[in-house]
């Protein structure tokens, strides 16, 4: 087994009753890495973590932490501490004593609660905020001491819960790069989970694309941009033209009434395939040189380009540009090579 | 959360305690009420009710008497107090529950002094040569008990109703030409239906059973259920058995009353949703 | 009709509604202080009635067994209930429903249905010997009696709040390396405590309060509503006015005192969140 990873999960299964929630997941995450689950609601990335956590028991599979099987520990007595969607801070106590929490529970002394607490509260930025009631916190400064809380513990796996989605934009995109830096400074595993396309490209060093209980891709983030592995991660990442193709041999795919040269190779002669386009790499150029010719439906402007919809034999095309063309304007596209993603075709 | 099987335990003693001391008694009682003094299955006690039937009757249409007058009292009342500044409005309401916090014995002792026929209220109205009235025990002064007793459980709920209907919905009804009797009407009764139908159980049920009002303020020609009922188990005419029929009689009706309101209840919900 | 006559129309009306309902009350404390015994004609002023009250067995023997009463039995009625709320939070939705309703039977059945069906199970019990010689009415009887109506009212205070609890607590205190049992008390009490607390606080007053259910199950022991009855029953006694306005006083401090700490403590708060909303828009 590979000595870098640290949580790996084997097959697993939960339902909650009957409906199957994860079917058959198996995934290794790897030490001191920022690794993102990433899908849309009820495509079981939050069950995942929990699973990881210890709160959801699988009803088959098994959880191995640092290779040892930890199916069977109780969420309290696994090395790894969670950032809940809504902090789950405790009212009753403040700001020092939820930090505190965990230490006194491991009946460390006084003498050490204190400095590794307050340690914790300045890494994260909230020196002199320890007497304060939960109460008396902003929602980012409630984020803070949840994050503090969990890290005093020292666990080798840090789990957070969309802890962002309660913060409005501003802070938020604060935050992204601020819990960039803890896990960074702190040398540990972040296991995240969002359904912010953004936020997961931005933080992560892996990106786990879900859906359906299943695990799409698997990649970095540019990865998982560029390269696409099926229609859905095309467009649960970004906007993306998806429209039917032929493969006609190794590096040349015709789609819409065109072959193109692409650096993608492997499959059969004459495949049909899916073709992925992202809608910025698409060059418009006079009619007469275009690759291909499309009729400009709609231009809406979104400040850094115009967004627009253009019919190209039949399927509406999306294309993101600094110039503007005029609605009914017939304009010529280029592709470049580099630009095209081929997919086999699968039923979305 | 908490959701193990373990503390599905913690429930245990006081399901015993519910089953012993709520679900059984009221097996007693109607076994009680279907048998005679030797255990003997009767229907004797509940048709012996008829005898009594003019009692029932005065009080069902006292109570009911009462819970109008309650409604109609504290309707505009709960309206009024809902439009108030919200630190009025939390002083006003201490006011109102203040007196439900008094033991009601002593609020319908202090009735009891003041209808006499030589109290304050005939006193004062002797200074203008009018009086003096016979107003204790009379049905009358039983109905006046029950809405001052009971007063603030309608005003409460109907208030509550009314905090959530906001300034803005009233405003756009004027704005779509309701005038006063069609907002009452058309708006805000509909939406405080279910606090009017939780007034309403709240009043009549004490009403319909209690024997201390009548007791106190209807002298002895003013028996209710309750006066029946209380003299078959620790008054002269001890019998059980009777006694045990009119509590289920009571029980009954108390069920109808609750069974009607909530239906209005829910039928008020489904309009507003 | 303008805005202004309509405002002075609703205050008007609220001061009648007002007058209606505190009336009497004035009308029994002003007359505490009257020398005489006519409940019409104030002859001169007086603390008679204050002193005898004060000095009456009765009452004041009516009044501790009342006070013991309604402690023990609302102790006890805040542990069963608090118990069974968490149990019946994790039964199964259709057995927490049957078990909510019948839990409100004492609620919404008339007092005196309670009252003598309770009576009745007691005196089948007796019937079957139990309590011995001098049977089992008295302190028996009045605290199970009290339990029974209490415990209802802490299901349903309790619950809700255990209801609106965030679930991620509990995992929380149990990520954080607590077992269940420390989660329990370390994290989901000290939350409820504040529901428990007033729990406990309502079934005190409806245990001070109540007379209907006592009366049928109290034997020969008189509790204070008891006792009041039976002095309202003979023909004048000026001590109940003074009972009532030492009553009246007693109440109303405690409404006011509890309202001062519960201002206060609203707007610390208040000023502490705006103090952090401050802060948040420094950085």
């Amino acid at each position: 087994m590979d000595e870098n990873i640290i949580v790996s999960l084997k097959d697993i299964v939960v339902d909650f009753d009957g409906q199957k929630v994860l079917d058959g997941l198996s995934l290794d995450i790897h030490d001191k890495e920022f690794v993102t689950f990433l899908g849309p609601s009820g495509c079981g990335k939050t069950t995942t973590l929990r699973v990881i956590a210890g709160f959801v028991t699988p009803k088959s599979g098994n959880v191995f932490f640092d290779g040892k099987d930890i199916a069977d520990l109780p969420p309290y007595k696994r090395p790894v501490n969670t950032v809940f969607q809504k902090y789950a801070l405790f009212p009753h106590l403040n700001v020092f004593e939820n930090v505190a929490f965990g230490l006194r529970l491991k009946k460390l002394p006084e003498e050490e609660i204190r400095p590794k607490v307050l340690e914790m509260l300045e890494i994260v930025g909230l020196k002199g905020f320890e007497r304060r009631s939960i109460h008396q916190l902003s929602g980012g400064q409630q984020q803070r001491v949840a994050i503090a809380r969990s890290l005093v513990n020292q666990p080798r796996v840090l789990l957070l819960d969309e802890p962002l989605g309660a913060l409005d934009l501003k802070l938020r995109k604060e935050m992204q790069l601020e819990l960039k830096r803890l896990q960074r400074e702190m040398n540990i595993t972040f296991v995240y989970v969002t359904h912010d396309q953004e936020e997961a490209l931005t933080m992560s060093d892996t990106v786990v694309v879900m859906s359906g209980g299943n695990i799409q891709q698997i990649g970095s983030p540019q990865d998982i941009y560029n390269e696409p592995r099926n229609a859905f991660v095309a467009r649960f990442i970004g906007d993306s033209n998806i429209v039917d193709g032929v493969m006609i041999k190794d590096f040349l795919v015709n789609f819409g009434g065109h072959d193109f040269t692409c650096v993608d190779r492997g499959f059969k002669p004459n495949e049909p395939v899916q073709v992925v386009i992202r809608p910025e790499d698409v060059q418009i150029v006079p009619p007469s040189v275009g690759m291909l010719t499309g009729l400009v439906r709609e231009v809406i402007f979104k400040g850094v380009h115009f967004e627009m919809h253009v019919d190209v034999e039949g399927y509406e095309w999306l294309i993101h540009s600094t110039q503007a063309s005029q609605p009914g304007e017939l304009i010529g596209m280029n592709i470049g090579p580099d630009e095209i993603h081929i997919m086999a075709r699968t039923e979305v | 959360m908490l959701k193990s099987k373990t503390s599905r335990w913690l429930a245990g003693p006081y399901l015993v305690w519910m089953a012993a001391f709520i679900v059984v008694p009221l097996f007693i009682v109607i076994w009680y009420a279907l048998t005679n003094t030797d255990g003997q299955f009767t229907l004797e006690n509940l048709t012996q009710i008829g005898r009594y039937s003019s009692v029932f009757a005065r009080s069902l249409i006292l109570a009911a008497v009462s819970t109008v007058i309650c409604l109609i009292l504290a309707f505009p009342a709960g309206y009024f107090l809902s439009r108030l500044r919200a630190n009025k409005q939390h002083i006003m309401l201490m006011l109102v529950m203040l007196p439900m916090w008094m033991n009601f014995l002593l609020r319908t002792y202090a009735w009891m002094t003041l209808l006499e026929k030589n109290g304050l209220i005939n006193k004062f109205l002797g200074l203008f040569g009018i009086g003096p009235f016979n107003m204790i025990n009379t049905s009358g002064a039983v109905v006046l008990g029950m809405v001052y007793n009971y007063l603030p459980f309608m005003i409460l709920p109907i208030y509550t109703a009314m905090t959530k209907i906001d300034d803005s919905i009233i405003e756009a009804a004027q704005d779509l030409g309701c005038n006063i009797w069609q907002i009452l009407w058309r708006v805000l009764v509909p939406l405080t239906g279910p606090g009017i139908a939780t007034g309403i159980t709240q009043v009549f049920v004490p009403s319909v059973s209690t024997f201390i009002i009548s007791r106190m303020l209807g002298g002895g020609s003013n028996l209710l259920i309750g006066d029946l009922i209380e003299l078959q188990f620790l008054g002269n005419s001890y019998n059980l058995n009777l006694g045990s029929a009119m509590s289920l009689v009571l029980m009954v009706i108390v069920l109808l009353c609750m069974s009607f309101t909530s239906s209005f209840d829910e039928s008020e919900m489904e309009g507003v949703v | 009709m303008n805005k202004k006559q309509s405002i002075i129309l609703q205050r008007t009306y609220i001061i009648l509604i007002f007058c209606f309902m505190y009336l009497p009350i004035a009308v029994m404390i002003a007359f505490s202080f009257n020398e005489s015994k006519s409940r019409s004609n104030f002859t001169g002023f007086t603390l008679d009635w204050y002193k005898s009250l004060f000095h009456n067995e009765m009452i004041l023997s009516a009044l501790g067994l009342s006070l013991v009463l309604a402690l023990v039995s609302s102790v006890l009625a805040t542990v069963l209930g608090t118990l069974a709320t968490i149990g019946i939070n994790s039964m199964s939705r259709r057995t927490q429903l049957i078990v909510n309703n019948i839990s409100y039977v004492p609620v919404v059945n008339p007092e005196i249905i309670t009252g003598v069906s309770l009576m009745l199970l007691f005196v089948l019990a007796q019937n079957f010997g139990l309590g011995g010689e001098g049977g089992l009415f008295g302190w028996p009887t009045l605290i199970i009696a009290h339990i029974t109506f209490n415990v209802p009212y802490v299901i349903f205070n309790v619950g809700p709040k255990l209801r609106q609890l965030d679930p991620s607590l509990y995992n929380a205190a149990l990520d954080l390396g607590c077992t269940p049992r420390q989660a329990f008390f370390k994290v989901i009490l000290p939350q409820l405590s504040p529901a428990i607390l007033s729990a406990f606080l309502i079934c005190l007053t409806y245990s001070i309060d109540d007379f209907m259910i006592s009366y049928f199950n109290s034997g020969t022991m008189q509790t204070l509503p008891i006792a009041i009855y039976s002095m309202t029953r003979k023909k004048v006694s000026p001590e109940i006015n003074a009972l009532s306005a030492v009553m009246f006083c007693v109440i109303l401090a405690i409404i006011l005192i509890s309202n001062a700490a519960d201002s206060r403590a609203y707007r610390k708060n208040q000023t502490a969140i705006r103090k952090a909303m401050q802060e948040e828009g420094d950085r």
